[in-house]
């Protein structure tokens, strides 16, 4: 046994398109997760931070490389790696409950308990009193607490997210991350966030693995070594902020220079100012 | 309504064409004479017409439950295998082209005057828009869904019963609204041309002995009996799902 929960070695993956040269989506990339870790993902669009989830999660095979979780290589989606995803994908048809209830009975366990059980994560996410709601009578903040709770009811050892607040108010994401923080230290799951948010990363997790593009890989990787719970005002997260906010503004030239010609440049004095204060967010 | 009912009384009051043609609705032309719906009346209170239309429900259901089992299987192995989709899914859009009518001789031909063939073409008339409209149904299920239903670890058939099949039932039941409309047209038009009692069979007598009263009494009731199914069964359930599934909020 080695001390590395998820251990990704040289995996790479490429799209075949039909007439081009394959897109390489993921290059060379090296990543040990230890168990309980909080990591996210952060980068541009189009930097593979979601294929990399999707391969994590076995909904996406990787083409060469190795890929393990507790030593053991990994292929298809399996209920130790749950993903919440960025839409909630409840399913329309069923209550807030049967949703919940959904995964455990696909492991067999008999009705009245996965019944219980359900009900007590929706309890934890505080929606206890709309277990027999249909999903569409719910705010999308609501719906991604049923969606996080259906997750975390599988009791998996990795929660997989793929931007689960990215289309929530910002007030509504800061209550979820404080939620999600406390889910976490309660249950010590292993935690693998994929954002485009600087601020959210920053806050929530133990290491930020920054993704550049063309091809896709890891660039950086950023240990957040402040004091939980964090107030976005601390001052080494407010540093940290700026480092990787620099870095990702070079990526972002980088991609829009390929994009729009080589004489685009972003102005040299835009670089560390911030003024809507939203870090990254509107990237 | 009641100005249809008028101008049809008036028409034929003022002898515009003979009676045999154009029989009074409700008054008769002369003391005692035929109006259409007394034959109605008449029809119903013998039995003969009520005989008549229970035969020909009996064959539509029938006909229409066998039609949504074939369609349904088929409709999945269409969305399931794309060899399937490409040989059988081309094959069946152009079948639908062709009016269901055009069977009838064919089917006469294989299974004899009677129910056999009336069967056989309202089967083929409704499964063929099932097929369709179900397995286009199945492809329109949204990603996302079946992507968090594989990362709960559902696989295969049990990610076609609890997800795929689930989020299309609104779809299928429009689906099947139009199978039904389709189903029931066959069911009249095999009559008609394939004998064996029936709506239609009673049609086609009422051409021959020129009894144009019965055969309005006749499309009135195929026209009831239509708008009933289509309002008060298709309709409503329909409604629900649609509330149920989230997709209208009335």
């Amino acid at each position: 046994m080695s001390d590395g929960h998820i251990i990704l070695k040289n995996v790479h993956k490429e799209y075949q398109s039909n007439e081009h040269a394959p897109t390489i989506a993921l290059d060379d990339v090296s990543l040990t997760i230890k168990k309980g870790e909080f990591i996210s993902l952060l980068g541009p669009s189009g930097c593979g931070k979601s294929t990399l989830l999707n391969i994590i999660a076995g909904l996406e095979d990787h083409s060469s490389g190795t890929f393990l979780v507790n030593d053991k290589p990994i292929k298809g989606p399996g209920n130790d790696r749950i993903v919440v995803f960025q839409e909630s994908g409840l399913f329309p048809w069923m209550t807030v409950l049967e949703n919940v209830m959904y995964g455990l009975l696909i492991k067999k366990i008999p009705k009245e308990e996965a019944k219980e059980r359900a009900m007590t994560w929706l309890q934890k996410v505080h929606l206890g009193k709309f277990a027999h709601s249909m999903p569409h009578q719910l705010s999308g903040g609501m719906k991604q607490r049923v969606a996080i709770a259906r997750a975390l009811v599988m009791d998996p050892e990795i929660l997989l997210m793929d931007e689960p607040f990215a289309a929530l108010d910002e007030q509504t994401r800061m209550v979820l991350h404080k939620e999600l923080e406390t889910l976490w230290r309660e249950t010590g799951k292993t935690i693998l966030f994929v954002t485009h948010n600087i601020r959210e990363a920053v806050v929530l997790s133990d290491r930020i693995v920054l993704m550049k593009t063309r091809p896709g890989g890891i660039k950086n990787v950023f240990p957040v070594q402040a004091s939980r719970p964090r107030k976005s005002s601390d001052s080494i997260l407010i540093h940290l902020e700026n480092r990787i906010l620099t870095e990702l503004e070079q990526e972002m030239e980088k991609v829009l220079k390929e994009e729009l010609g080589s004489d685009y440049s972003l102005e040299k004095d835009r670089l560390r100012v911030d003024p809507h204060n939203n870090m990254g967010s509107d990237i | 309504m009641l100005i249809l009912i008028t101008i049809w009384e008036a028409i034929s009051k003022f002898d515009i064409f003979p009676a045999f043609m154009w029989p009074p609705l409700i008054i008769p032309n002369d003391p005692g004479g035929v109006t259409i719906l007394k034959t109605l009346v008449n029809g119903l209170m013998t039995g003969q017409l009520i005989e008549a239309t229970s035969a020909s429900l009996v064959r539509l259901f029938v006909g229409f439950f066998i039609a949504v089992v074939i369609g349904l299987i088929l409709g999945y192995l269409i969305y399931k295998y794309k060899v399937i989709d490409d040989t059988l899914g081309f094959f069946v859009t152009s079948l639908q082209a062709i009016p269901n009518i055009v069977w009838m001789p064919l089917a006469i031909l294989w299974f004899g005057l009677g129910v056999g063939s009336v069967i056989f073409i309202v089967i083929l008339g409704a499964a063929l828009s099932i097929i369709i409209t179900s397995s286009a149904a199945f492809k329109s299920v949204p990603p996302l869904l079946i992507r968090v239903a594989k990362t709960m670890g559902s696989d295969g058939f049990h990610l076609f019963r609890t997800v795929i099949f689930k989020a299309t039932v609104p779809q299928l039941i429009s689906g099947l609204r139009l199978a039904w409309a389709l189903a029931w047209r066959a069911v009249l038009s095999g009559e008609l041309l394939g004998g064996s009692g029936g709506l239609g069979t009673l049609l086609d007598l009422g051409r021959s002995i020129q009894a144009m009263d019965l055969i309005f009494s006749i499309i009135i009731i195929i026209g009831v009996i239509g708008s009933f199914i289509d309002n008060f069964i298709f309709v409503r359930i329909e409604r629900y799902a649609l509330r149920k599934w989230g997709m209208q909020t009335v």
